[in-house]
């Protein structure tokens, strides 16, 4: 592979700075700077995104083609296609959105954004990447112990998660529960830092409202997974203790409750959804403020807006749960919630397009990634609503609308936002400007496939076609020939979209061989981490040019200046406007 | 100037705010978060279970009786220690260094808590209540368990901090955020022992 070459130069970069720590590939792995920490995390997800492409690809296959001998992976079988559908889910979420998201661009982009040298506790954040690190590996490991992977659903719900009798896989499924659990230990250690470099290491003059809009997302969002996290930890406690000694929390025989899981799983995964959504959000926001050349529009509200969205996302869970056998009346209560938190994201969506409305606006990939984000979540977004209304979800839960309706939020959050955020700080984060063409030309053989792949779910979700069925022909009523060209196209635009990833690849190793130098600012913004060198040193300014801050990062064509833009550092002329 | 143009106000060359917290503080406040809503999540499984109890009777009439009463007297000794911790962590915040006496006081009595409850565990797993000998027995030892594994990296903490300020390099930041754990570790035991004990 490509990257790791590139990373390691940048570890190069770093290593006259450094002090006499260990050696080689050692001495890499015990930096302490977050841009090295942001580039492990970052590259680390990438990785993972692979294997989790991989993984949609063998099951896709087999979907399409039941029973063929898929290349590079052999027949399926149906303990296999489950364990590839469950640690699809898994790694896409846990080991892909929020490490390149929040954890990569995160670490990235909070002191550079802020004006600080490093995070405030340092040490705390490459624990962080430590165990985030020996997580993956427990996830991957799971995978190939006797008996496979935990095959249950990345919602693991018990009975099934609970007892290796129904399961089959007493190994692959207590590793799976002590992988996650150990990722989120790693990115609380990493909240903690986000929200406390925030609070306290902001540039001289750097009000709450000069903050850039991606890092408030990224902090609210450290704050949401902080706080629903726990139960959910509690919960992954007394699943271990059923799995291993027996207990019987969620096993109604014994007096327990499997719904209890439920709830606890939901609490934390529904306002889950808003931890990797935010940052993509905030991602999506500085760039179409930079190519559109204009303020953002509202930024207070989108601030208040964000925090009650936050709160709102705690008293949603159960929409996941309406067929549950919970009380009709909660549902209603949820029913209500969840079609009121569809209000601050449509808002949201609003002011980008009120941001965009009357600007000078540049097509380059990083803007096309940013508009094609608002697009395809808006289509997430609103079918999120007929799921949310408890009358219209008995028909649709658990059908392929809902995979559907999830992809068109998970995809552009976790793909095209880390696309977006990709292209648009590459040049800082490797001091190369990328080939504006070939990003191109792989967004548009990313985003046409997707769609391609995507809709006929939908189609075939109203259609009645369930989730996680290893072999439709199984169902006479679900076998029907179109159905099954449903799924083909689908398998299809899947394989076209995996063969277009090779054009980032060769784009990514031709900038970094061939690609010109990046100047400070290529794209002429405001914010901080664009006023020192790209890749920025250790330290990220020389000690006597920290950053001060004089304004907002989003003064963009202000009247009677020459430049169209007004760096949040240039001190302002006395007297003027 | 057109209409509609922004005035942006002049700011002079600004210095760097003050803080609201230390570093520390602020981190290890956080913590304390997560590690609350991890004990809500805890005590909403155990209401729920004891909510789904067989004709609502709570404790199982076969199980092990909790000791109520000799508990209470665990509880007043952890109690307690917390206050001889904040008494002597707002002394060094007011910068008296001779706390020392006090620090150790609290972390003997935190540990006295500790070893009286693994005495108290060791009875009753005589008497039958074990982890999975019902969803009382599991409760029990996974929630207050899980708070005594706490105490035991918060007694660990507080040692720590009393080593560090015998050689003088304690700084009032370090002992803040130590104490504030085990301010946490105190304050939640009432509820349990409330929930769990009664
Ligand atoms: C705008 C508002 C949204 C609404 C109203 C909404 C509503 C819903 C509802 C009601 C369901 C349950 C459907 C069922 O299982 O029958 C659901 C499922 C799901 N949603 Fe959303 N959603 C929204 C946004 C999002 C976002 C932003 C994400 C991800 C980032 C997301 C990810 C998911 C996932 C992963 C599931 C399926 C979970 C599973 O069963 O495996 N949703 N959504
Ligand atoms: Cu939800």
């Amino acid at each position: 592979m490509v990257e790791p070459a590139v990373d390691l130069t940048h570890g190069q970069h770093h290593d006259d700075h450094a002090d006499h720590g260990p050696q080689g590939w050692l001495k890499y792995l015990w930096s302490t700077d977050h841009k090295v920490i942001a580039m492990q995390y970052m590259f680390t997800g990438m990785f993972m995104a692979l294997v989790g492409g991989f993984m949609a690809y063998v099951f896709r296959m087999q979907l399409a083609f039941p029973g063929i001998d898929v290349p590079g992976f052999g027949m399926v079988s149906p303990g296999e296609y489950n364990a590839l559908v469950t640690n699809h889910g898994t790694i896409m979420i846990f080991w892909v959105a929020m490490p390149v998201l929040l954890a990569a661009f995160g670490n990235y982009l909070i002191p550079l954004m802020v004006g600080a040298d490093d995070m405030v506790f340092p040490k705390v954040n490459r624990l962080s990447f430590q165990v985030f690190f020996v997580s993956t590996i427990v996830i991957l490991a799971s995978l190939v112990v006797e008996g496979g992977g935990f095959a249950g659903a990345w919602t693991a719900y018990p009975p099934l998660s609970a007892d290796s009798t129904y399961n089959l896989t007493p190994l692959g499924s207590t590793l799976w529960v002590i992988g996650v659990g150990l990722e989120f230990v790693a990115f609380l250690l990493g909240g903690i830092n986000f929200i406390t470099t925030l609070m306290n290491s902001r540039a001289p003059g750097m009000r709450a409202f000069d903050v850039p809009i991606v890092v408030w997302m990224i902090v609210v969002a450290s704050i949401l997974f902080m706080l629903s996290v726990g139960p959910l930890l509690a919960g992954a406690i007394m699943l271990i203790f059923d799995q291993t000694i027996g207990t019987g929390f969620f096993n109604p025989a014994m007096g327990g409750d499997p719904i209890l899981w439920q709830h606890l799983f939901w609490f934390f995964g529904h306002p889950e959804v808003y931890v990797v959504l935010l940052p993509a959000m905030g991602v999506v926001i500085e760039i179409i403020t930079t190519f559109a050349r204009k303020k953002v529009f509202a930024y207070r509200t989108v601030i208040f807006t964000v925090v009650a969205t936050g709160v709102l996302s705690f008293f949603v869970w159960a929409h996941h749960q309406f067929i549950a056998g919970i009380d009709p009346r909660m549902a209603n209560i949820f029913t209500i919630t969840t079609l009121l938190i569809s209000v601050p994201i449509a808002e949201l969506c609003f002011v980008y397009i009120a941001t965009l409305y009357g600007g000078s606006i540049t097509l380059n990939t990083p803007m096309l990634w940013a508009l094609a984000f608002v697009a395809t979540f808006l289509i997430g977004g609103v079918t999120g609503i007929f799921l949310g209304a408890a009358g219209a979800d008995i028909y649709f839960h658990d059908t392929y609308f809902v995979l559907a309706h999830f992809h068109y939020t998970f995809f552009p959050i976790a793909i095209i936002g880390a696309f977006a955020a990709i292209t648009y700080w590459f040049p800082k984060m490797f001091g190369k400007m990328m080939d504006d063409r070939l990003g191109k030309i792989h967004f548009w053989g990313t985003i046409i496939p997707f769609n391609m792949i995507f809709i006929p779910l939908f189609v075939l979700g109203m259609g009645g076609q369930h989730r996680r069925i290893y072999n439709y022909s199984h169902f006479p009523e679900l076998a029907l020939d179109w159905f099954q060209d449903m799924r083909v196209l689908a398998t299809g635009s899947l394989l076209v979209m995996l063969a277009f990833q090779s054009v980032f690849f060769y784009n990514w190793y031709k900038t970094i061989r061939h690609g010109p130098k990046a100047p400070k600012n290529p794209w002429k913004a405001n914010s901080l981490e664009w006023t020192t060198e790209s890749p920025p040193p250790h330290g990220n300014w020389r000690p006597d040019e920290m950053p001060v801050v004089y304004r907002g990062p989003y003064e963009y064509s202000t009247p009677d200046r020459e430049d169209d833009y007004w760096p949040q550092n240039e001190p302002s002329p006395r007297g003027s406007a | 100037m057109t209409a509609g143009a922004r005035i942006i106000p002049f700011r002079p060359r600004p210095r760097r705010p003050e803080k609201m917290m230390s570093n520390g503080v602020l981190g290890m406040l956080l913590a304390v978060f997560v590690e609350v809503m991890l004990f809500a999540g805890f005590i909403s499984g155990f209401l729920i279970v004891k909510a789904r109890a067989v004709g609502s009777v709570w404790p199982p009439p076969d199980q092990p009786r909790l000791p109520f009463e000799r508990t209470a007297v665990n509880t007043s000794f952890l109690i307690v220690s917390g206050i001889v911790l904040l008494i002597a962590h707002r002394a060094y915040q007011r910068g008296n260094k001779s706390v020392g006496p006090a620090l150790l006081v609290a972390t003997v009595l935190g540990a006295a808590f500790v070893a009286m409850q693994g005495v108290e565990w060791v009875a009753l797993l005589r008497e039958g209540l074990t982890l999975t000998s019902s969803l009382y027995g599991s409760l029990f030892y996974t929630i207050i368990g899980a708070h005594a594994v706490h105490a035991v990296i918060a007694i660990g903490l507080l040692g720590w901090a009393w080593l560090r300020l015998q050689s003088g390099r304690l700084p009032r930041e370090h002992l803040s955020v130590v104490a504030l754990f085990w301010y946490f570790v105190v304050l939640i035991w009432p509820f349990l022992y409330f929930q769990v004990y009664l």
